[in-house]
Parts: structure tokens; sequence; C-alpha cells
């Protein structure tokens, strides 16, 4: 019966749709595994799980990449030496190796011996010849701190390692490469041989250090103090003079305030470079002559030095104790060498202090602004339009967000305070620039979306039972929303501050225009009252690795700065959002436990 | 004795309905063999109210409700007394109105944007949807256990005392000894008197519901109200909180919505069976189930319909 009416349908001709399901039945009978593989979704298993391979390549590549090239960055390299055919000798750590095609004029230039090398080279290698970045160092003597050192320059074809070769980490100029030669107090030689001046450095370096930081801890301390007294007792006459005018009673009274602490403190002033001097003499006593690879010798005083250790006798405790303390001084000390060298502990501060700030500020708006549309609102084309620009402002460029938070918060509002508060201080402004707050604030307002939206998701998801159960025993619309529903969300708030927290810390753009600097002079939390400064400009890690990126002098050698801050600040967001973490699992276990 | 309301203001889906397929039946003069019919078509009837509930003194009086969801009534002039310390059931078929009838007593259908109302409820005398009513105020005055447990995201403790936290006692023995009378009430407290500070989602579904009842009687309601509350229990949990209800009755006066016609006749006084949005019949619950003045009630309970 079917197949006579299979066969009418055939004979009815194309154009009738109405047979086609009977034929493709007929047709999948014969091709089952074809279908069953459809049906068991296995092109779809593989196209999903490709789309997650490839999320997973790209972010573990990027991460492996950042953690790889961060992690290694202060790990001691051994010191070679290249002696290339004009008879110079180059020290140095080998950055990288790469191949290059030479010029033909290079080739011209070059003596018959040489180029019978590197045409014999280039024969080998398709055209290419090895060459390797040697990280020199001794800026002051050569005028550079790398040197491109190609394989065929070399008689010998290879490098050596000689033994005594020390590489000091210097205050300024970067890094020297040497051979300890004497040691030397008050200009006169004490030891040579390299060996026992070696040693003498060695028991000797750590006073120096010491002595360092005592002078350091002058400055930035009593120095600093005195400096905020002399300012402060300035400022209270300035005001005086705008509050009653120059020359009244009030003036006067301040005038001889500022006169006393001028004197106390010019007293004091002395008092403490005179202890600077002393130390610094003691340091500058003491010098260490070395001879640099191609023979030169010169001097440098011990108080230059931060670190040194005789790259090629090192074993593996030594690099391990070198690289911790590289480690430490990244972490806790200040910047030096503009920013290329030394740690970024102000930067570190910066950032978590802002991104707490922040978070501070953007928590309770954002929870707020959705309580309101989520509870109170009635639904309407005006909750939907305010909750479209939400998600808008997400998509803004951040730059833009920037660019408000200079011109609203800094001009604007910090213009203002100025004029009202910080008159005395006039026309150097106090909140009229970019600083700690408005930078917190232009960041709030950039996450604010992210809060609002994760807030409202899940308040939505609270059960309307326990609202309803709420109700049901009088509870009021605010009552019920403060003890049953705001408890009973708090975990989903909390991973929209997750969020926010995230994009917040890695946020550098908006940053550059309202607060974050190159170099910080003072922390924005410190010892001198009132201890926070909200107004302070601030260092921040995601500007500092755009800083070492782009705009250091010296860019091999910030390069490896680069990705050891990338890969601190990654590790800084990532402590941040764990702690936030564990809030939120404290949280969920107590307020939302399973129904049944 | 059954008298035929067919002219008074109707809604406009049951005259839709009418003129849809029945038209001509209504308009055909003869008695109908089924006043369901009649009520589905849109006409209304008298609510037949035995003469036992003019005896009772009722502590909440339900007079002639109405209750629209937008366009659509889902209460028809609705009235009846529920007598002082019984339990009064209600029943019917799903979609009669019986919780959007229990969820007007509290209020609870404020909440919803398009409710409509007419009419009034009388709580001990007090208006309930008079203009000066304090809502949070009323709503105090009666506790309500709903089809779902829903225990608050806190302790045990704390939700039980809930209620009169919101009302600001903060004074800790008064608290405590009103969770340990509720619990009691309750038939909760020997399980958990010793852990009243651990979360309350750690309860068994049984338990939670129990959990809800105590806190429906924390602060001594006049009225007890329960939406369904055995549906999404299993028997042995259900016979629990049957045997609360018979232990609470006396004591306080429960309206209770179930669709379990056992449980209706095991737990409760009086009965009214509703039917799309009318009161049918409403009687002692030995007389509608033995012998119920209405046939229609009669099918309902044998289960010939419905």
């Amino acid at each position: 019966m079917s197949q006579s009416i299979a066969d009418m349908n055939a004979a009815s001709g194309t154009s009738d749709p109405a047979p086609e399901p009977r034929r493709r039945r007929r047709r999948e009978g014969r091709s089952r595994v074809v279908t069953s593989t459809l049906a068991q979704g296995e092109p779809l298993l593989w196209l999903t799980g490709g789309g997650l391979v490839l999320s997973c390549v790209m972010i573990v590549g990027l991460l492996g990449l950042v953690f790889y090239e961060g992690s290694r960055t202060f790990w001691p390299q051994p010191v070679e030496s290249f002696v290339t055919r004009d008879g110079a000798v180059h020290w140095g750590e080998v950055t990288r190796n790469d191949a290059f095609q030479p010029e033909p004029s290079l080739l011209d230039g070059l003596d018959p011996a040489t180029r019978a090398a590197a045409e014999a080279e280039m024969a080998l290698n398709e055209g290419f010849l090895a060459r390797s970045l040697v990280r020199t160092g001794n800026f002051e003597l050569s005028g550079e701190h790398f040197d491109w050192v190609s394989d065929y320059e070399m008689p010998s074809g290879a490098s050596t390692r000689p033994e005594w070769a020390v590489v000091l980490e210097r205050l300024s100029w970067g890094r020297f490469y040497g051979e300890p030669v004497a040691y030397l107090e008050d200009g006169q030689v004490v030891t040579t041989g390299a060996e026992a001046t070696w040693n003498r450095y060695v028991a000797e370096h750590p006073h120096v250090r010491k002595r360092f930081d005592e002078m350091r801890h002058l400055e930035n301390h009593a120095v600093a103090r005195l400096n905020h007294r002399l300012e402060q007792a300035r400022l209270a006459r300035r005001q005086a003079e705008l509050d009653h005018g120059a020359g009244s009673a009030q003036w006067a009274e301040a005038d001889v305030a500022a006169r006393l602490v001028a004197e106390e403190t010019s007293q004091r002033f002395a008092d403490i470079s005179h202890e600077i001097e002393a130390l610094r003499s003691a340091n500058s006593r003491l010098t260490l002559r070395l001879r640099t690879g191609d023979g030169a010798v010169t001097e440098i005083p011990l108080g230059q030095i931060v670190r040194a250790y005789p790259a090629n006798t090192l074993d593996g405790w030594d690099k391990v104790k070198l690289y911790a303390s590289r480690w430490r001084e990244f972490l806790v000390d200040e910047p030096r060498e503009a920013n290329s060298e030394g740690g970024v502990y102000p930067a570190i501060f910066g950032t978590v202090v802002m991104t707490l700030i922040m978070s501070l500020l953007v928590v309770p708006f954002g929870v707020l602004a959705a309580l309101y549309l989520r509870e109170y609102a009635k639904a309407g084309p005006l909750v939907s339009a305010v909750r479209i620009s939400i998600n808008n402002l997400a998509g803004v460029p951040s730059i833009v967000f920037g660019v408000f938070g200079l011109g609203f918060f800094s001009y604007i509002i910090g213009g203002a305070m100025d004029q009202a508060f910080f008159a005395a201080k006039l026309p150097n402004p106090t909140f009229g620039t970019g600083g700690l707050m408005w930078a917190s604030l232009t960041l709030a307002l950039l996450t604010l979306p992210v809060v609002i939206v994760s807030t409202e998701e899940a308040l939505s998801a609270v059960p309307n039972s326990m609202r309803e159960g709420s109700y049901a025993c009088g509870a009021s619309k605010w009552q019920t929303i403060q003890r049953i529903v705001l408890p009973r969300a708090l975990p989903g708030i909390m991973t929209g501050t997750i969020l926010a927290m995230a994009r917040g810390a890695g946020e550098v753009a908006p940053l550059m225009l309202v607060g974050a600097v190159k170099l910080a002079p003072e922390l924005p939390i410190d010892g001198i009252a009132p201890f926070i400064h909200p107004e302070r400009s601030f260092m921040h890690l995601g500007f500092h690795v755009y800083d070492l990126g782009f705009q250091s002098q010296n860019s091999e050698a910030a390069k490896p700065m680069v990705f050891t801050t990338t890969l601190l600040l990654i590790l800084i967001i990532t402590a941040l959002n764990l702690a936030a973490i564990w809030l939120r699992t404290r949280l969920r276990r107590k307020f939302v436990a399973n129904q049944f | 004795m059954v008298s035929l309301q067919t002219t008074r203001t109707r809604n406009p889906l049951a005259r839709q309905a009418v003129a849809g397929g029945q038209d001509e039946e209504s308009s055909m003069p003869r008695m109908s063999e089924s006043r369901l019919e009649e009520i589905a078509a849109g006409a209304r009837v008298d609510a037949e109210i035995h003469a036992e509930l003019q005896n009772e003194d009722a502590v909440l009086e339900v007079q002639n409700f109405n209750l629209w969801y937008g366009q659509k009534q889902a209460l028809f002039d609705v009235s009846l007394p529920v007598p002082r310390g019984k339990v009064t059931a209600l029943i019917g078929p799903s979609g009669c109105g019986k919780s959007t009838l229990l969820r007007s007593v509290n209020r609870l259908n404020d909440l919803i944007d398009s409710v409509r109302i007419e009419g009034d409820m009388l709580l001990n005398g007090d208006s309930i949807y008079g203009r000066s009513v304090d809502v949070i105020e009323l709503r105090r005055r009666m506790g309500m256990v709903f089809q779902k447990s829903n225990p608050f995201p806190m302790s045990i403790f704390e939700n039980v005392v809930y209620p009169l936290r919101i009302d600001g006692e903060g004074n800790r023995n008064v608290l405590k000894e009103v969770c340990e009378r509720s619990l009691r009430g309750s038939a909760l407290w020997d399980e958990v008197h010793d852990r009243l500070g651990e979360s309350a989602l750690g309860m068994s579904g049984g338990q939670q519901q129990r959990l809800c009842i105590a806190r429906a009687i924390a602060a001594e309601p006049e009225v007890l109200l329960m939406d369904e509350p055995c549906s999404a229990l299993d028997p042995i949990a259900t016979g629990k909180i049957e045997g609360l209800i018979n232990e609470l009755r006396g004591e306080y006066s429960i309206l209770i919505v179930t669709h379990n016609m056992q449980q209706a006749s095991r737990v409760s006084d009086y009965t009214a069976f509703m039917y799309l949005g009318q009161l049918i019949e409403y009687g002692p619950t030995a007389e509608i189930f033995t012998n119920p003045h209405l046939k229609e009630t009669e099918d309902y309970i044998t289960g010939r319909f419905g």
C-alpha cells in the first residue's frame, strides 16, 4: 500500500512537495550510521570542545608566556667573553640569539678573512648569519647597554667564561661587568688580586649598604617631616594673609610662628645633613678598582653598588639566594634608573589601595542602584531604557571615562574644593589635579555596570516565595530586602565585586589621565598626618608596565621587567580575587544551602 | 432552592464563552441539569451556606468579595464567615480561586500590580481593605504557611523569631521563650532544640514546613492561613502536619486550602466548596462529606468531576 502511494507520488512528479518526507525516511533507513552520529550530537561535541580548547590555548599560552618570561628575569646568567677578529673583547650576559640576513654593504666593508668566515657561514645557513644580543653594560665607558655580537666576527667561533667576571648592579648607569683588581680605602690600595679583593668587598659591602639605608631613611623621613612642618607654617601664614590681609594681627602672628619654625627646622636640617654627610663620606672612602674585558680600568665606589656577584663561579644555592634577593628588592624597594631597575613597591601599594577604594565606592552605589531597579521600580519602558543604558555604559571606551574623570572630578569638583579649602596652596593644585581619590572614583564609574548587572541577576535569583514569606510575617519592603533578599543575594553581589575588581585593577588608560604617574615621590598612605592622602598621585602596576615597555630609555633592559611586572599584577589581582572568593564561599555556606 | 442569577454584571470573558458555545442552551427557559455548567457559562449562583454556621462566632468575615486579575475576574461575590477556634477548609478544583481568596485575606495580592478588588473582609470586626488600614500591621495579626516551605536563609532560631525581630523585639529572653513555645507548638522542639543556631536550610522538607508553621504562630496570629501546606510533603510528614493542625485547633483559627479531600475531611471542622471563583456550598465538614445539600458538591467529593 505504502509502496503504491510512493509510486504514485513519484509518478506525480517533483512539483508536489508532500511526498518528500516519505522518500527521505526511506533513504535514511539505508544510512543509519550518519543519522545516529547527528542524533548523538557528535559534531556539536567537537565544535563545543574545539571552542573550549581554543580558549584554553589562548589563555594558557598568554599566562604561560608571562609566567615563563616573568619568573626567569631575575635568574642570574653567566658572563660570557666574546673576542672578535678586530681584537675587541665584549663581556656580558647573552640576552637572546637570532639570525639575520646581512646587507651586501656590510659584507663589502669587512676585511677578507672575516668576509670569508661570514660567507662560509651564509653558505651553510641559506644566507643567514647567527648573532647574539649581549648585555655588555659599562654604559659610562662604552655608551651602550647592549651590543650585537655575530658569530662570524669571532675567530674562535665560541665564547669563554672568565672566572673572575663580576656583575655589579649599581644605583646609576646600569650594570657593570669587570674583574676586580684592587680594593682601595681613601685612594690607597689595600688589597690586590681578584680573590683577595673580592673577599674584602664581600666583608665590607653589607656595612656600606647599612649606612646607605640609614642615609635614605634620614632623607625620606626626617627631612620629609621637616619639609612638611615648614610647608605647614608657610601655608598657615598664607591662609592668614588670605583671610585677614597681609599686615593684620593674625598674619603677623602666623609670620612670627613661621619664622620660628624656619629657624628651628634650619637647625635640624643642618644636623641631619651633617649626619648624612658623615655617612656618605664613610661610604665614599671605599672603592673597588675593576678591569673591564677590553682592559679599561675604572674605580667604582662601594656606595654605588647595590649587589655584586661573580657570575661564573656561583653554585646552585648561590643562584637561588641571588634570585630570592632580587625578588625581594623588586617587591619591597623603590624603583631606580627610570623605573627599569629596583623595586615596584610604590606601584604595588598604589594598585592595591586604589582597587580597594574603588571597590568600597562602587559596591554600595551599584547595589543600591540595582536594588531600586529590581525591587522598587515598576517594569516599564523607562526602566528598560535605564537598564539598556547601563549595559551600554559597559561598552564605552575606558579612556572616555578617564577624560570625564579628569574634566569632572579633577577640574570641576577638585578645582572647587581647592578654592574652598586649599586656597593657601594655590596656584599649586591639591585636589584640582589627578589623584588617588579621583582615579578610584573614575574606575568606580567604569565598573559600575558590572556591579549593577550582576547584583540585579543575584536579586532576581532570590526566590519570590522568600519575599512573600517575609511579607506574610508583617515585614515591610525594606525589612524584607535588608533581612532576606540582600543576605541571600550577597554571594552573587560578591561575584560582581570580584569581576569589577579584576576589571578595575587591570585598567590603565583612564589612570594615565586621572592620577597614575611614572614616579610618585610619596605613598598615598604614610606616617604624616592625616595619614591618608587621597589627593596624592600614585604609581600603578598597569601604568608601570606601559611605562617600562614604551617610555623607557633602556628598552632592552626594561623588557624582562615588563613581563615580571605583568606577572606581579596578575598575581595581585588573583590574590584579591581569591580573597573575595573565599569571602563569597563563606557567605554562600551561610545563606544558600540546598533546599531539600 | 436553586436560584439562578443570570442578570448581574457578568464579566466579559464569561460572556464570550456564552456567545461562543452555549448561547442557545442558556437562553432556553428550562431548569438546568447541572449548575456547574451554568457557572461555566457565566451564571451567578447563590452559595448554599448551612445553618450551623449562624451559631458560630466569626473571627474573619468575607463580605461580597470580588477580585480581578487585570480583565479576568477570579472571585465572584464571595461571602463566608470563618469561625473562631475552628479549622476551615477550602476545597475545589484547580483555578477555582481558593488560593486567591486565602492570599486576599492578608493582602498578599497587593503585591501583584494588576489585581483589583471590590468588597471587604473583617478581621475581628476590623476592616481589612479599608482605606486607613496599615497593611504591615494587618499582616502581623495573621500567620501564613505556604505550599512550598520557605525558610529564610538564617538560623532556625532567627527563622522562628523573625516576626518579632521585624517588630523590633530585642530582648533575648523573650525571643528564646517565643522560640521554644512556637517550636513546641509545631512539634519541632524535640528534633531541633540542640541545633537552633544552625541554618534552617539544612533541615528536611517536612521539618522546614513545620518550621514555617512555628514561624507563623510565633506572633500569636488571630488567623492562621495555610495554602496547601502538605502538597510538597511525603505521607509521613503530611501526617505530622495534620496532627499538628489538630493540636492547634481551638487555640488558633485556621483557614486551610487543600486539594486533598481526605485531608479536608480529617482535619477540618467546616468545609467550603468553591468552583470557578464562586462559593458553592459551605457547611460542617461531616455534612459536606456525608450529606451535602447540593448534588454538585457530592459529585466533586466523590470524584465524579474535578
